[in-house]
């Protein structure tokens, strides 16, 4: 039996505060939490948090691990490990991989690599794969969704490419129905985007590059609201990044259509201006938007409109984002910075509560999911994230274990960062400075 | 007729000045580089059209979309102040070789140019090269954006061709046809406020968005536009745009666009047309317009190299 002990954290989870005190880990669960209860046991290794706060560990529905095939950008090692630094205990990792992941062979390939990676401590968050709806991403001839969620797909998505052909999209949604799985959606017009590599306005006009029109995103928001009305199935718009669209979901929520809906960090501190330094690791898809934007996911946040934070940790090389603009590919990397930003420019700036980051990180994705909300009881799985409020330390993406090591936010100073992350009560992240 | 100084720099690399597009550039110093543009012209009227303005400076050309005329101009700018040339030509992404833009420029860099000169088909490459080297960079054409030295050579043509020229402020300069992606017409706007003067702009709808160049005049009515101005250019319409969701046909667009004698009676008396070449005889502008008299297209094709030559004295021995 392997037995860790962290003394003296302050505790949270969805449920609320749930004051000051001990948790003891054995076999990757919970066997006891409350104040004084780790007091005297014998431990293995025995974590001396100082009232850093201590809560489920983070669940991400969207990130691209690159493996397999593009693993010069990222693979399953580094890109779980960075997940884990970010406090993320497991990640859904997205199929638009080299080949796809459209066949069970591969989902089931995936699976077993990354059960390897967390075996013996190597530090790594649980992976749940997402698998493709079409065949090699091409829009044309739908996977086989038993099968792969058979293997362990849990997700259905074409993420990366939109799915042009409504007609698919609805049998999409009609198998995914009846079998349970969400279809996450990639919602962009793929005719009203064209060759846009920045939200299309004043900025882009004025910077020259072509651009996409947040009714490129929102006519497509539309659409998959209204496939998932008519069939019934459980559609999630992945990365909703301007006004229009997040307005069209909210007018479906209102009529009950099962859609439910995700914002990333980068669309939610990060506005088309940044596109002035011509530098392509602001390119992302879809596009970052102007201020008005920003301003109003931030408010359909607070609203509980959106109901989950992906990040779609995006890696790239460095060569690949220091081409021209017009060649370098979409993403940035974000999974290690995701909860401390979102901490200190949402939650230190009085813009939203601690614990309603929290949850759009936590139950939020879980509910998506249709899974368990994590939760800090006795007998629930060790994937805990140890947070420490008060260090403000600079964001240094040389220190990332992601491969991809740049980050629109080098240099800015954070707080909120994670100090010690537990997946199945085995460390799999130690900030340099909780080691004792 | 001016003189111009020669100094000898330190090193053009310590005292490195760009031409990306005129944001950083007042309206005096544009005046100052149209003055030493005069002094150029009259070096090329010379029997040896050559000056050692430049001896030991080297100047590098990445063109990394096509553009023979404009190369051909900047380093006949180059070599007629004595500069040594060094060209890169390479055609679509770097990437395709496994090489990212800035290993490219490393690479050339090696070489230690004094100053390059940039044309790339996406916005932007110049002000990323001009982050990564110590040397000036001058703006040869990015993308839709800007083409500031076209964009000189056009207000330098404009303000020669009135003696006792009184400045910009009061002429109005109509740009008509594919603003949208136009660096020709991006440029303009640019310089020519900064000069005093006003703009209107005219083109087809989905040429002119209303995004483009807030806080100056547009229409989508070629009378409207050149009613009173003092210059007209027509931009060059690409052919792929032609038969596009962008536009009806070419039909429609010259019946409704394209620069006529009959349109231009609304103009002012005095009025040039221009053009940034190369044509499209009969599409944006009619023949007889573009052999006509108020035609000063070959005195802009004429103004191009003493034009670069200004803009490359000026950044590497030139006081700011
Ligand atoms: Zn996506």
């Amino acid at each position: 039996m392997s037995r860790l002990v962290i003394l003296d954290a302050r505790l949270v989870d969805g449920s609320g505060e749930l004051g000051r005190g001990d948790v003891v880990v054995e076999d990757g669960r919970i066997a006891a939490l409350g104040e004084g209860v780790g007091a005297g046991v014998q431990a293995d290794r025995t974590v001396l948090a100082g009232g850093r706060t201590l809560t489920p560990a983070l669940i991400d529905l969207h990130a691209h691990l690159r493996e397999p095939g593009q693993e010069v950008k990222e693979d399953l090692a580094s890109g779980l490990a960075a997940a884990a630094a970010g406090g993320f205990g497991t990640v859904v990792s997205m199929a638009n991989t080299s080949p796809v992941v459209d066949e069970p062979g591969l989902v089931a390939d995936l699976v077993a690599k990354a059960d390897a990676l967390r075996v013996g401590g190597r530090g790594a968050a649980r992976l749940r794969p997402a698998a493709s709806l079409s065949h090699g991403l091409r829009g044309q001839a739908l996977t086989d969704f038993a099968a792969l969620q058979a293997a362990g797909a849990v997700m259905i998505t074409d993420d990366g490419i939109p799915v042009a052909d409504g007609r698919l999209m609805r049998s999409a949604c009609e198998y995914a129905r009846d079998l349970g799985l969400v279809v996450q959606t990639h919602s962009e017009d793929p005719s009203l985007r064209g060759d846009g590599v920045m939200n299309e306005g004043i900025v882009s006009q004025e910077l020259g590059l072509p651009g996409n029109p947040t009714a490129a995103e929102a006519v497509m928001v539309a659409r998959d609201c209204e496939v998932a009305l008519l069939t019934g199935a459980r559609v999630h718009i992945a990365h909703v990044s301007c006004k229009r669209a997040m307005q069209v979901i909210e007018h479906y929520k209102a009529l009950g259509a099962p859609v439910t809906c995700e914002v990333t960090p980068h669309h939610l501190t990060l506005t088309d201006e940044a596109l002035r330094s011509f530098d392509p690791v602001f390119k992302v898809a879809p596009p970052l938007r102007t201020a008005d934007d920003v301003a109003y996911l931030r408010d359909a946040v607070r609203r509980g409109v959106v109901d989950s934070i992906g990040t779609d940790h995006a890696p790239h090389t460095r060569a690949e984002k220091e081409l021209d603009l017009g060649s370098a590919p979409f993403g940035l990397p974000n999974i290690e910075v995701a909860l401390p930003l979102l901490y200190t420019r949402l939650v230190l700036a009085g813009e939203l509560g601690e614990t309603d980051l929290l949850r759009l990180l936590q139950d939020g994705p879980a509910e998506v999911m249709g899974w368990p909300a994590p939760r800090l009881e006795v007998g629930a799985p060790a994937d805990l994230v140890l947070i420490d409020l008060e260090d403000e330390r600079a964001v240094e993406p040389e220190r990332f274990r992601s491969k991809a090591k740049f980050s629109p936010w080098a240099g800015e100073r954070l707080r909120g960062w994670p100090w010690l992350t537990l997946i199945d009560g085995e460390v799999a992240f130690e900030a340099p400075e909780a080691v004792v | 007729m001016a003189t111009v100084q020669i100094e000898v720099p330190t090193s053009a690399r310590e005292r490195k000045r760009n031409l990306l597009d005129f944001a950083d550039w007042t309206a005096d110093e544009i005046g100052a580089l149209f003055d030493t543009a005069d002094v150029m012209a009259q070096v090329l009227t010379r029997t040896i059209k050559k000056v050692p303005a430049l001896q030991g400076f080297t100047v590098g050309t990445l063109f990394f979309e096509d553009s023979t005329r404009t190369r051909l101009s900047f380093e006949r700018a180059a070599r007629a102040q004595s500069a040594d040339v060094i060209s890169f030509a390479s055609g679509g992404s770097s990437l395709s070789k496994g090489e990212s833009l800035k290993d490219t420029l490393r690479t050339i860099d090696q070489m230690q140019a004094d100053l390059y000169v940039v044309r790339h088909a996406c916005a932007g490459v110049p002000h990323q090269i001009a982050r990564w080297t110590e040397a000036s960079v001058v703006n040869a054409g990015d993308g839709r954006r800007s083409h500031p030295t076209q964009a000189l050579l056009d207000a330098y043509t404009f303000r020669g061709r009135f003696p006792g020229f009184d400045g910009f402020a009061g002429k109005r300069l109509a740009i008509v046809g594919d603003v949208m992606h136009s660096r020709v017409a991006r440029s303009n706007v640019e310089l020519w406020r900064k000069l005093g003067g006003e703009v209107v702009l005219c083109g087809p709808p989905p040429l002119l968005p209303p995004d483009v160049a807030p806080g100056v005049a547009r229409t989508h009515r070629l009378e409207e536009a050149l009613e009173g101005a003092h210059a007209v250019m027509a931009l060059r319409l690409q052919r792929e745009r032609m038969a596009s969701p962008l536009l009806p046909s070419a039909t429609e667009y010259v019946a409704r666009y394209q620069v006529t004698e009959t349109a231009l009676e609304l103009a002012h008396p005095d009025a040039l047309v221009m053009h940034p070449g190369p044509l499209n005889r009969d599409i944006e502008i009619a023949s007889e317009v573009a052999d006509g008299p108020r035609s000063v297209i070959e005195a802009q094709v004429a103004a191009g190299v003493p034009i670069r030559m200004a803009v490359l004295y000026t950044l590497l021995v030139g006081k700011r």
